[in-house]
């Protein structure tokens, strides 16, 4: 039960990423969608394990944590509220995101899940999840707004990876986790060059070299 | 030894990082590459088996790709001190640092045994390798960075879940984890065949774009243009074939399991498109490094080409790897040359480097003819032995095409080239004090003579090692057995 009301919180919170034109809220909703995904393990009853306890205390960490204070001083810096003028709007996200999310249902319809496996909606909400992500960083503007893209992408991606959770080597998902954050920090760098240089984080500046 | 040769470049970089002198700092570049060389043949040359359970180890396909970016390492390197000298307006510790910090991810990557061990290593190549783009600190290099941090990210995004996914398809099957090379590739047929197909098509991909394969390459332009030359013979020749690695590895686990035929069409169609992208864009190109950077992407184009034919054709992509990364140092550290002299990499202003600087003028004409498929330089024999690969197993269609677009690449890339080495030196150029010297030439015309000698003799060791590898790449051996080259 639990589990499935996780996954259904993570698939409304996809719909609210979109929809929000303030970076911050868009910030909180991936964070808390990473919370609730570093939580998922617990709520799947796999407390007994103790090396899953640690992995789930390890990404509640860095997801509702580190990456959080990343965020905060990223923002700090730029002093940016809102996406102004996405190169989508607001509707046609919404109503793109639902278009992904009714597309990943079918496409998790037709790949087999191995017998006796409870949660049937972790395929979909994961491949509805990276859409939602893959949506933000093309649809967006702001660099911030597309480093949110990609931890929500990222997001899908655990989710998925919460069906093998018994089985993959801690060392695996530790480098993961490991690998997002140091992610992150590097993009936070770069934004901030990219401030300092163009006077603002419109990736829109990004623009001088073609063919 | 295998820790060795991840922890020596990886103790380098941070010494590399507190050391405060420039010029001492330059010089742990080739000292590395010269020790991670050396242990690298020594750990090649001893006979030992590697345990089945082993996390790391040397096979001969990793051996092989990993001996490749040594070399290629070692002639950037040597060719370091004298550029960074050349560099007082930039800190150089951030390029030596992530330079060291690739070389130690690579030889992890190289010997991973575990598919998410090899992600892990592949993913922060990416992130070590951003800030060497950055290397200019200008708006321009800014951009490509930001393009290629991006990008990368989300392909290598991409590449995890498919990496979960034949993850998932073993766990179907009934297999435990941990899931290694050698126990996915023993137990193929065990695997779930839906799973399999999307976990490829998404690892292919993920690895498609690192290694800047079209329509995934738009980074690629951008990030080679804005490098120095040295970074852009290291990310054209090194960060790629890690990706390439990444790829066969899971190349091998589905050919293994009986859905080669499904992989191969897709190789083949991804190596073609990536050759017809190329061409088309390097039609009347005028930016000598962006030419480079789509003469990369058909060179990638040609590997999963050859991979995708299978057989003599596979064995020959592998050698074209070597071939490839040796040449394409050349063009990037020739053109940085050219570069750095007329302060400008754009066509209308660089003209007739042969009087101008002629000793990189003429490495890069050499480069360019024997990238093209001279003989008998190295690109010669891969390109030649892939095509006949192509035709002698029936693929007439694809082999044909696969010839028609060398030979339209030679002609797109000869215009920008002729004009570049031939003519006088336009009058109103910008006159800059570099002058060619033994420094920033001669690990060029070593690396030119490598790729010479590797097109007339391969010898036999590297022969026997070739077989070896196309036969793990390809799924035919699960490479715990044997890690004799």
């Amino acid at each position: 039960m639990l589990p499935d009301l996780l996954i259904a919180l993570t698939m409304l919170s996809n719909f609210s990423l979109v929809a929000t034109s303030r970076v911050a809220k868009a910030i909180q909703f991936a964070v808390l969608q990473g919370v609730l995904l570093g939580l998922m393990p617990l709520a799947m009853g796999l407390g007994r394990h103790f090396h899953i306890i640690l992995l789930a205390i390890a990404a509640v960490a860095v997801k509702g944590w580190l990456i959080p204070f990343l965020f905060r001083r990223a923002l700090k810096q730029v002093h940016i509220q809102r996406e102004v003028d996405p190169y989508i709007g607001y509707t046609v996200s919404l109503m793109l995101c639902a278009l992904g999310t009714g597309l990943s249902l079918l496409l998790a319809h037709n790949l087999p899940l191995k017998p006796g496996t409870e949660y049937v909606l972790m395929v979909p909400a994961s491949l509805a999840t990276l859409f939602t992500g893959f949506l933000l960083l093309v649809s967006r503007r702001k660099a911030l707004t597309q480093v949110v893209g990609y931890l929500v992408l990222e997001n899908g991606i655990y989710l998925f990876g919460l069906l093998l959770v018994e089985d993959m080597p801690a060392l695996v998902e530790a480098g993961i986790l490991l690998d997002l954050f140091v992610g992150i920090f590097v993009m936070g760098i770069v934004i901030n060059h990219i401030r300092v240089a163009f006077d603002s984080t419109d990736t829109r500046h990004l623009a001088e070299l073609k063919d | 030894m295998a820790w060795l040769l991840i922890l020596v470049p990886l103790l380098a970089a941070a010494l590399a990082f507190a050391v405060s002198s420039p010029a001492l700092r330059a010089w742990i570049l080739p000292a590395v590459g010269v020790v991670h060389l050396g242990l690298l043949l020594v750990a090649l040359a001893g006979w030992r088996t590697l345990p089945a359970t082993a996390w790391f180890g040397l096979d001969a396909l990793g051996g092989w790709v990993l001996l490749v970016i040594s070399v290629l390492f070692c002639i950037c390197a040597f060719y370091a001190p004298a550029y960074l000298a050349l560099r007082p307006d930039r800190d150089h510790r951030v390029l030596a640092t992530c330079l060291l910090g690739f070389l130690g991810l690579a030889s992890l990557l190289a010997q991973a045994r575990h598919p998410g061990i090899a992600w892990v290593a592949m993913e922060t190549t990416t992130l070590v390798s951003a800030p060497l783009i950055y290397f200019n600190h200008n708006r321009r290099s800014l951009e490509a960075t930001w393009k290629y941090l991006v990008i990368g990210s989300v392909g290598i995004a991409l590449a995890l879940l498919g990496t979960l996914f034949i993850a998932y398809a073993a766990h179907m099957g009934g297999l435990e984890e941990p899931l290694r090379y050698t126990r996915l590739v023993e137990n193929a047929s065990l695997l779930s065949r839906p799973w399999l197909r999307a976990g490829f098509v998404l690892t292919l991909v993920g690895y498609g774009t690192k290694m800047g394969l079209a329509p995934l390459h738009t980074w690629k332009p951008d990030a080679y243009g804005e490098t120095p030359g040295i970074v852009g013979a290291l990310l054209a020749g090194g960060v790629t074939s890690c990706a390439f690695l990444a790829l066969l590895r899971i190349y091998g686990v589905v050919a293994a399991a009986g859905e080669g035929a499904f992989a191969r069409e897709l190789l083949v169609a991804f190596g073609m498109l990536s050759m017809a992208w190329a061409l088309v864009f390097m039609i009347r190109q005028t930016d000598i490094k962006r030419m480079l950077a789509y003469s990369s992407v058909e060179h990638m184009g040609i590997l999963v080409f050859g991979i995708g034919i299978g057989g003599l054709a596979a064995k020959f992509a592998l050698f074209h790897l070597a071939a490839n990364a040796l040449v394409k140092s050349v063009l990037f550290l020739s053109a940085g040359n050219i570069h750095r002299s007329y302060a400008s990499k754009q066509l209308p202003f660089v003209t007739g480097a042969l009087r101008r600087t002629p000793v990189s003028g003429w490495l890069f004409l050499l480069a360019f003819l024997a990238i093209t498929g001279m003989p008998p330089f190295a690109p010669f024999l891969s390109e030649f032995s892939i095509a006949s690969g192509a035709l002698g197993t029936g693929h007439l269609a694809s082999g044909a095409a696969f010839l028609v677009l060398l030979g339209g690449i030679f002609l797109a890339m000869s215009e920008t080239v002729v004009k570049v080495v031939f003519g006088t030196p336009s009058a109103q150029r910008v006159r800059t004090p570099y002058k060619d010297a033994p420094a920033t030439t001669a690990p060029l015309i070593v690396a030119l003579a490598l790729a010479l000698v590797l097109g007339i003799w391969l010898p036999r060791p590297l022969q026997a090692m070739l077989d070896h590898a196309s036969t793990t790449a390809e799924g035919l051996r699960s490479a715990h057995l044997e890690v004799r080259p």
